[in-house]
């Protein structure tokens, strides 16, 4: 099993320790042993009633594991938190904050929840797919109800754990019925992508996206690289905000991707974690998927609803896969669930019926799309005052315009790992390793202090 | 069984994904001016494009595969083993029209009025969390809620008298446990597993024969080698224990061992405690690595502790296990998936670097839990009031179905069935193994529309005193009529 084979090349193979030969175990029944090794007393005794408990081995069968370095994403928040300096900024994780910088729960979530409590549902297992009316919501949301993949039930659509579970399923499919085939990842990409093709024994490598001389995206480079992989290769692509650089290709772009990957016979894979969240508006950022479908393509999709409902803890999410037919989509979300259910035997029900009942009534669905609008809003704004705070306090020249053309949470700023460690240190600025920040953590009232931070961090730090 | 690998079939995989382009490439323009959807799909017919996922199979679990089942003989149905799957037992049972119709193939408890149940103590705590301003939805660490963790870890470790959560295991006390939460049990075993593949030294598990049906899956897909050893005794209905012992005595040194902590599933036969201690002696001696799967906690007996005892008989010698917990059952959460893994350590130091490392685990996977489930049980276990209540809704559950146990055994006997029903009174938690065979089973279900998984298992959840008489006339009428 493919799993099997990455754990065994992967991982510190901690052998069995002589130690286990040289033990001298007594374990007759009645009497108390002692046996000395390097000097210490280590076969232990107790009397409990008539029976002695003897144990066998003294050291850890666990003893050669190593610490695992903390994550470098949500690594970061936990630096945040023993920080107590007054300036500190967590621009670290993409959790999005109100302009006091506290988290925000949605108006329609609270509404939801009441709404779940009065009814008085019960927490019975879901099947291994889902909220079945979640399911169905979630695709119509990402297509559009009247499309033509939805009416001719041609997706193949399973609940999963937010985001990283949904790409984790899909990540397994690719894994059991591609075996060989690659993932193309965009560089850079989310920091946990790799992670989840290394543990779901999917090969990958990289397609040039970020340019750093343009501070924008290296198209040409993305084209080629493209075209350049083993057809039949999978293409991670961001349907929206792309994360962590923020930058998005054109509609006129969108085109020419679709047209490459279309004649290398590529499996588009859309990770899809902020619809609505980067323009604002639920259809606009759904465009790009879309259009891929609307060519009759088949693709994979993972959403999650983490940051445009705000349910970042719940954990909802949904993996969808666009098949040339109904027929095969049956088969495909059957294979589905049996990658989910010895993960976890089916998926957890509070996050699905908010999501459920949010979009499936019409006014909470109303209601979203506001304050969705203002969450986007805030975001956008905010882009605006970092930009003119550093436009007016920098005095080399630098175009910083790459802050207001990024979209979404998040701006690649350009900063290496040394001045981004210049950003933490010297002004208790949290932000990940390669330079990216997360706009949703920042406010109006630190934008000035944000900007100097940078512009310090960029002209006094190589 | 893994299932079906469709991985390997006869051509190599490279060939596969070949002539699945091939028929990509022969399927539409190569023109890339043309942006109409070439070979429309909808077409369905000659003109349609190959999918690039034809070749993946439709998998036998499929419950829709249920609703075929019913419309075969029933003699070949007997046959299919699928028909050992609870939701297909389920998907039959939802087609079947008559009035008297029981499921007894559900893993969920019902009340007497056959319904699902919310525990009081659960909708008032959530209905708290609700009410509470104060709470966000913020990402959980990867290891989940802190506070959830600790309780979870004192709730099956203990103390020898756990009152109200009082006087703390030593191993929790020497923060040798490293605890995090997981979704459900089925997520606990998984990340247990996973981590036990890359860190641990021996990736053969002991599963007993039988157990429940996942179990199998899960260890598989982590990257361990599965193998059985015997555990439950057809003849006596009984745990098979010479057998168990020989077993595990004839394992590997090092090998990981899975160990129902109560209420086997599927044959509620337990071991005494007497057993037990026998059973940790020789696992110690051979360093062999108890993997517990602790489903049921206070529900089979009623009793908090006596259903941690198994567990905590290993970890007060000192050794190291794994412990996997899921509050679906106890706490009714089923669909919420809450759990945890603990994993009792030597040190303090390996506990920590232990938890690290199942970080690494999970962060692929799913990140971090879901709060909601999580939340619930930490808010009962840390007020004692909450606590108190529950332990009294979890003690009329586990009481409603030793109830209908006894009730059944006194039912049988009433009727003069032959054979020796002891054993329904015998075996514990929410499941029995009745002995039925397959063929009795079939007939239960045409003539009395009594449903149960093909292994004669039947849920004692999904009994109640009225109907008690129906599936004790059924089991008389198949054990006097069908061989």
């Amino acid at each position: 099993m493919a799993s099997a084979i990455l754990s065994l090349t992967s991982a510190s193979i901690a052998t069995s320790r002589p130690l286990l030969d040289n033990l001298k175990v007594n374990s007759k029944f009645g009497s108390s042993s002692q046996t000395t090794f390097l000097g210490k007393d280590y076969i232990k005794t107790k009397s409990f009633t008539r029976t002695n408990m003897t144990v066998a081995v003294e050291v850890s069968r666990f003893n050669d594991i190593t610490m695992a370095p903390p994550d470098p994403i949500l690594g970061v928040s936990e630096a945040f938190k023993a920080d107590d300096h007054e300036m500190k900024l967590n621009l670290g994780v993409g959790a999005y904050r109100t302009e006091d910088l506290q988290p925000y729960v949605l108006n329609v979530v609270k509404k939801a929840e009441n709404l779940m409590l009065e009814r008085g549902d019960n927490k019975e297992y879901l099947p291994i797919e889902g909220l079945a009316a979640f399911n169905k919501v979630t695709a119509e949301l990402l297509f559009g109800a009247d499309n033509a993949v939805i009416q001719e039930q041609r997706v193949a659509t399973v609940q999963g754990l937010s985001g990283t579970g949904s790409l984790r399923l899909a990540a397994a499919l690719i894994e059991r019925y591609f075996p060989g085939s690659k993932v193309l990842i965009s560089s850079p990409t989310w920091g946990n992508h790799k992670n989840i093709f290394n543990d779901a024994g999917v090969p990958w490598s990289e397609y040039r996206y970020y340019d750093p001389k343009t501070v924008g995206l290296d198209f040409d480079g993305m084209i080629a690289d493209i075209k350049a992989a083993p057809e039949g290769t999978f293409v991670l692509l961001h349907g929206c905000a792309h994360n962590p650089t923020g930058i998005d290709p054109t509609p006129e772009q969108w085109e020419r991707i679709a047209d490459v990957i279309q004649e290398k016979s590529h499996i588009p894979f859309f990770d899809v974690a902020y619809q609505g969240f980067a323009s604002g508006s639920l259809d606009k950022d759904a465009s790009s998927v879309r259009l891929f479908a609307a060519r009759g393509m088949e693709l994979l999709i993972a959403q999650s609803y983490s940051k445009n409902l705000g349910l970042y803890a719940e954990r909802i999410g949904a993996i969808n896969v666009v098949c040339s037919s109904s027929e095969v989509a049956k088969r495909v979300k059957s294979q589905l669930k049996r990658i989910a259910r010895p993960m976890y035997s089916n998926p957890p029900i509070h996050g699905a019926r908010i999501v459920a009942n949010v979009v499936g009534n019409s006014d909470l669905f109303n209601e979203w799309k506001e304050e969705m609008e203002l969450m986007a809003g805030r975001i956008m704004s905010v882009r605006k005052k970092l930009y003119d705070s550093l436009s007016a306090k920098d005095n080399s020249g630098k175009d910083w315009s790459f802050i207001l053309k990024q979209i979404g949470m998040f701006s690649f700023t350009g900063l290496n790992k040394a001045q981004t460690e210049n950003m933490t240190s010297k002004w208790h600025v949290y932000m990940t390793k390669d330079g990216r920040i997360s706009l949703a953590g920042l406010s109006s009232a630190k934008c000035e202090y944000l900007a100097d931070a940078i512009i310090d961090s960029f002209h006094n730090v190589s | 069984m893994h299932g079906v690998n469709v991985s390997q079939s006869s051509s190599s995989p490279a060939d596969r994904r070949l002539s699945a382009l091939v028929r990509h490439l022969e399927g539409h323009s190569m023109d890339s001016a043309n942006h109409s959807i070439a070979a429309a799909p909808t077409s369905g017919s000659t003109g349609a494009r190959i999918s690039v996922f034809d070749h993946v199979v439709r998998a036998p679990e499929d419950p829709i595969l249920g609703v075929i089942l019913t419309h075969l003989p029933c003699s070949l149905c007997v046959r299919l083993s699928f028909l050992n799957f609870p939701v297909v037992v389920t998907v039959a049972y939802n087609k079947d029209p008559s009035p008297a119709k029981l499921n007894l193939g559900v893993g969920a408890y019902r009340t007497e009025e056959g319904k699902p149940l919310v525990l009081n103590v659960v909708r008032r705590a959530e209905q708290m969390l609700v009410n509470d301003s104060s709470r966000v939805k913020e990402y959980l660490p990867i290891v989940g809620l802190a506070d959830f963790n600790k309780l979870s870890a004192k709730l099956i470790l203990g103390a020898d008298r756990l009152v109200y959560l009082h006087g703390t295991s030593p191993a929790i006390q020497e923060n040798r446990v490293t605890t995090v939460q997981c979704l459900s049990g089925t997520g606990s075993l998984r990340v247990g597993a996973e981590f036990l593949a890359r860190h641990y030294h021996q990736h053969t598990i002991y599963i007993p024969l039988p157990t429940w049906g996942n179990h199998t899956k899960v260890f598989g897909l982590a990257g361990l080698s599965v193998k059985t050893y015997r555990y439950y005794d057809p003849a006596t209905r009984g745990l098979n224990f010479e057998g168990l012992l020989e077993d595990l005595r004839s394992a590997p040194s090092g090998a990981i061992v899975l160990l129902h902590a109560c209420a086997h599933n599927p044959t509620g036969v337990d071991p005494t405690t007497h057993q037990w201690e026998q059973i940790r002696q020789l696992m110690r001696s051979k360093a062999l690595l108890p993997f517990f799967d602790s489903a049921y906690q206070g529900f089979a007996s009623g009793n908090l502790d006596a259903d941690a005892e198994s567990v905590r008989m290993f970890v007060r010698d000192g050794g190291e296990c794994l412990v996997a917990q899921s509050f679906a059952k106890n706490m009714g959460l089923y669909g919420e998936r809450v759990g945890a893994l603990s994993i009792v350590c030597r040190t303090a130091d390996v506990a920590g670097r232990v938890e690290s490392q199942l970080k690494l685990v999970i962060r692929p996977m799913y990140s971090n839990p879901p709060i909601h489930g999580a939340s619930i049980v930490s808010t009962i276990l840390k007020d004692r009031t909450m606590f108190q209540e529950w332990t009294i809704e979890l003690k009329a559950m586990a009481d409603r179905i030793i109830s209908m146990r006894q009730q059944l055994f006194d039912a049988l006997r009433g009727r003069g069935t032959p054979g020796d029903w002891s054993h329904i009174i015998k075996q514990i938690g929410m499941f029995t193994f009745t002995g039925l065979n397959s063929e009795q089973v079939a007939f239960m279900r045409k003539e009395y529309h009594i449903y149960m998984t093909s292994d004669g298992r039947i849920s004692m959840a999904g009994l109640s005193s009225r109907t008690v008489p129906h599936l004790a006339d059924a089991i008389h009428a198949a054990v006097t009529r069908v061989a």
